[in-house]
């Protein structure tokens, strides 16, 4: 464990490859000011489960936009939403495909393998 | 497993990959081009904030060969001059098309010239901008669309590019896989162009997407090509370091010292540029290299900031002025807690974009037949330290060429695919999935570790200060890592499998490590951004440019001769 000054949230993720077959999973994050809920997935994926599968890429520029997930119920950027001392919940988009965790089916259909194949057929 | 074929392949969709494609589809070609992330989105295009830098003479009095002496005077000496030509030579027609294409680039008031601002280094007004801190977005917003309607372009998102495949001595296509559902697919390709970006998540403090690892360089090293300049990774000395802040990207304060001054401080609240031989004083001259240096002393004589940089100050800026030019961003700040009228912020050198890379002549043709290269994986342009806004130049610049070119080379040739080209590659592929398959229940995945091991290490002894000692137990414990590489925990599952995505990536990364350290290394003096602290002058005899290939398996090195040209021959050339 840290030292006793690091105060630690709950942060609590869904995890699974079928929306209908999810289960939570709660991780204790180190909490640092002013973090952003990707810093905590992150951290997890860094520090306590890396096979936690999350989509991002500009990590904090807010440019990508592929960090969006539910926190808390509502639709966020993961990089922009702030963690509060409270902790958070955080759970793939609700209008999408559920590929694997937090990682939903973002790309345009015109940019998806599956498409192509299907239109060639 | 699944077979593509096309004419051109392109690897990579940022600004080179997305006007690549495009050029090669305007000659004729068939293309696809490939993002391991979302197409447009995953790189260090669309984090761009700030300017393009281009010769369009809209303010000052300039023209391309004003901006090529700049560019050669910061890399200097030992830019690839053909290179650095193109790129400024064909930056006006690229800048002027993207205008047309309603790119948005900032206006003066009242009439309907181009802004232009004069970064640093530059001897005129010649960085364009969209507003407010916009400008890599709104390119690679413009170029997915048009790209989007180009005729003969096959877009696919989320299809990372493993390895090249080569059949006597051509590349001949590639081995990717969709990372959605871990499906394995090879395409063929009479040409293959390399624009999947640069380095810097390397080290430990950087401005890099997820995305940018290297892989550009690793594929190119072992599909057989020759790298240049890797020794030069760039450090941008006052990226964001504190308080924390979300939803910029930590470059973003180079626009607000170009439009606003501002002043830089020690931990003392002092002005320090002058002990190192350049001006602060509220201006932004100063060239990113010696900044970057300045800083780092200050800290190791015990004058740094609290979290180990500098200061920033814009406290005597009046906030309308504040407000006039930066509007939307200020009240994004103050929700991060800064208040640019009251507080300063701490600033730092970070790693934030590769000089080196994939050595090409004048047609952005590799040393191996079929591969061509654009954008940040192009190595030479910017010789030892780079011009503010020349990076997106150079993309849009070299992809428009690399994509002509590679089109042009292979119109009306045959596919040179065989299976056997691809099958090593395949072979590692099944071998990683049957490991990671194999991962015993509750096992922790490592790949992030090392990950974070590598940055650190890149960081300490590859980053801004560098020595001999320091650069052979960098190297060293490179090759211990990637000797470990075939044993490290992966977890199990084909859809989204980012352990195993990481694990490919540390393969490339640690081969770039390796590439750069050595480089580093062989280079004894101080140029630029590489740095030296046991060879602290600039060594005439270091004129030249260092080649790295890997043969059976090692990474050699070689010195090679600039490449100089005569501006007057080369505009007539152009011209012809
Ligand atoms: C934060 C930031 C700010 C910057 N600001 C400026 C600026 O204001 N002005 C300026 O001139 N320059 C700036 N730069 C530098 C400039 O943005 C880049 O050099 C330039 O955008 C590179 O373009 P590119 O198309 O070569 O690569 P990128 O835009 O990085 O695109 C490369 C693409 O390749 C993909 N890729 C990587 N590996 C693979 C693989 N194995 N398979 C498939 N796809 C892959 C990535 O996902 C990515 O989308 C900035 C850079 C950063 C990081
Ligand atoms: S990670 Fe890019 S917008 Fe959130």
């Amino acid at each position: 464990m840290q030292g006793e000054e690091q105060q630690t949230v709950p942060v609590t993720v869904m995890r699974g490859l079928d929306r209908d077959d999810m289960q939570s999973q709660s991780f204790d994050v180190p909490f640092v000011p002013g973090m952003s809920v990707l810093d905590a997935l992150i951290w997890i994926r860094g520090h306590a489960d890396p096979s936690l599968a999350i989509r991002y890429s500009c990590i904090n520029a807010n440019a990508c936009k592929e960090c969006s997930v539910m926190v808390d119920g509502q639709v966020e950027y993961a990089c922009t939403a702030r963690l509060t001392p409270a902790g958070a919940t955080v759970a793939p988009l609700e209008n999408k495909t559920v590929i694997r965790d937090l990682v939903t089916d973002l790309a345009p259909s015109r940019e998806r393998l599956d498409k192509l194949l299907a239109s060639r057929r | 497993m699944t077979h593509l074929e096309t004419d051109v392949l392109v690897i990579g969709a940022g600004a080179a990959g997305m006007y690549a494609a495009m050029a090669a589809a305007g000659e004729g070609a068939d293309v696809l081009l490939l993002d391991k992330s979302l197409i447009g989105r995953g790189g260090a295009t669309i984090m761009a904030q700030m300017t393009v830098a281009v010769a369009l003479g809209e303010q000052d009095e300039d023209d391309w060969r004003r901006h090529l002496d700049d560019t050669l005077k910061a890399g200097r000496g030992i830019c690839n001059e053909e290179l650095s030509a193109i790129l400024c030579h064909d930056a006006p027609a690229r800048i002027r098309e993207m205008d047309g294409w309603k790119v948005g680039w900032a206006r003066d008031p009242g009439n309907d010239r181009i802004a232009c601002v004069k970064a640093p280094g530059h001897s005129a007004k010649r960085c364009v901008y969209v507003d407010f801190l916009d400008t890599g977005p709104a390119i690679a917003q413009t170029l997915r669309t048009r790209v989007g309607r180009t005729r003969g372009v096959t877009r696919l998102s989320g299809m990372s590019v493993r390895d090249l495949t080569s059949d006597g001595g051509r590349v001949v296509g590639a081995v990717a896989v969709n990372v959605e559902d871990g499906r394995v697919v090879t395409v063929a390709a009479k040409a293959v162009i390399l624009a999947a970006g640069g380095l810097t998540k390397l080290f430990q403090r950087n401005s890099a997407s997820t995305n940018m690892g290297g892989d550009a360089y690793a594929l190119a090293l072992r599909a057989g090509a020759d790298l240049v300049d890797m020794e030069f990774p760039q450090f941008f000395p006052i990226g964001h370091l504190a308080p924390r802040l979300v939803g910029m990207d930590p470059i973003m304060w180079d626009p607000f010292r170009y439009k606003l001054g501002g002043r830089l401080l020690n931990g003392r609240m002092e002005e320090f540029m002058h002990t190192y031989g350049e001006v602060d004083d509220g201006t932004y001259n100063a060239p990113r290299d010696i900044t970057s240096y300045a800083i780092v002393k200050e800290n190791e004589a015990g004058r740094g900031s609290p979290a180990g940089g500098a200061y920033l100050s814009f406290t005597h800026v009046p906030e309308e002025e504040l407000r006039a030019a930066f509007g939307p961003t200020i009240d994004l700040l103050l929700k991060n807690g800064i208040d640019l009228t009251r507080d300063a912020v701490e600033v730092a050198p970070i790693a934030h974009f590769h000089m080196g890379g994939v050595r090409v002549d004048g047609r952005l043709r590799a040393s191996v037949p079929g591969l061509y290269a654009a954008g940040e994986a192009v190595g030479g342009a910017n010789g030892a330290n780079r011009l503010s806004g020349n990076a997106l130049s150079e993309a849009m610049v070299f992809g428009e060429r690399a994509g002509r070119t590679a089109a042009q080379d292979v119109a009306g040739t045959a596919q040179g695919w065989t299976e056997a080209a691809a099958a090593p590659a395949l072979a590692l592929l099944d071998q990683v999935r049957a490991r990671a398959q194999a991962t015993p229940e509750g096992a922790v995945a490592e790949t992030t570790r090392t990950w974070r091991d590598l940055q650190a290490l890149m960081w300490d002894k590859v980053g801004l200060m560098r020595t001999e000692d320091g650069l052979t137990e960098a190297l060293g414990e490179i090759r211990a890592m990637s000797a470990a590489l075939p044993d490290l925990t992966l977890a199990r599952g084909a859809r989204f499998n980012s352990v195993v995505e990481e694990w490919f990536e540390l393969r490339g990364a640690l081969q770039c490590a390796e590439a750069v350290t050595l480089s580093a290394l062989n280079r004894r003096e101080s140029r630029g951004a590489h740095q030296r602290l046991d060879y602290v002058q600039t060594d005439p005899s270091f004129e030249r440019n260092q080649v790295v290939r890997l043969r059976d398996g090692r990474l050699e090195s070689e010195w090679v001769a600039l490449t100089r040209i005569d501006p007057a021959r080369f505009e007539e050339e152009e011209a012809a």
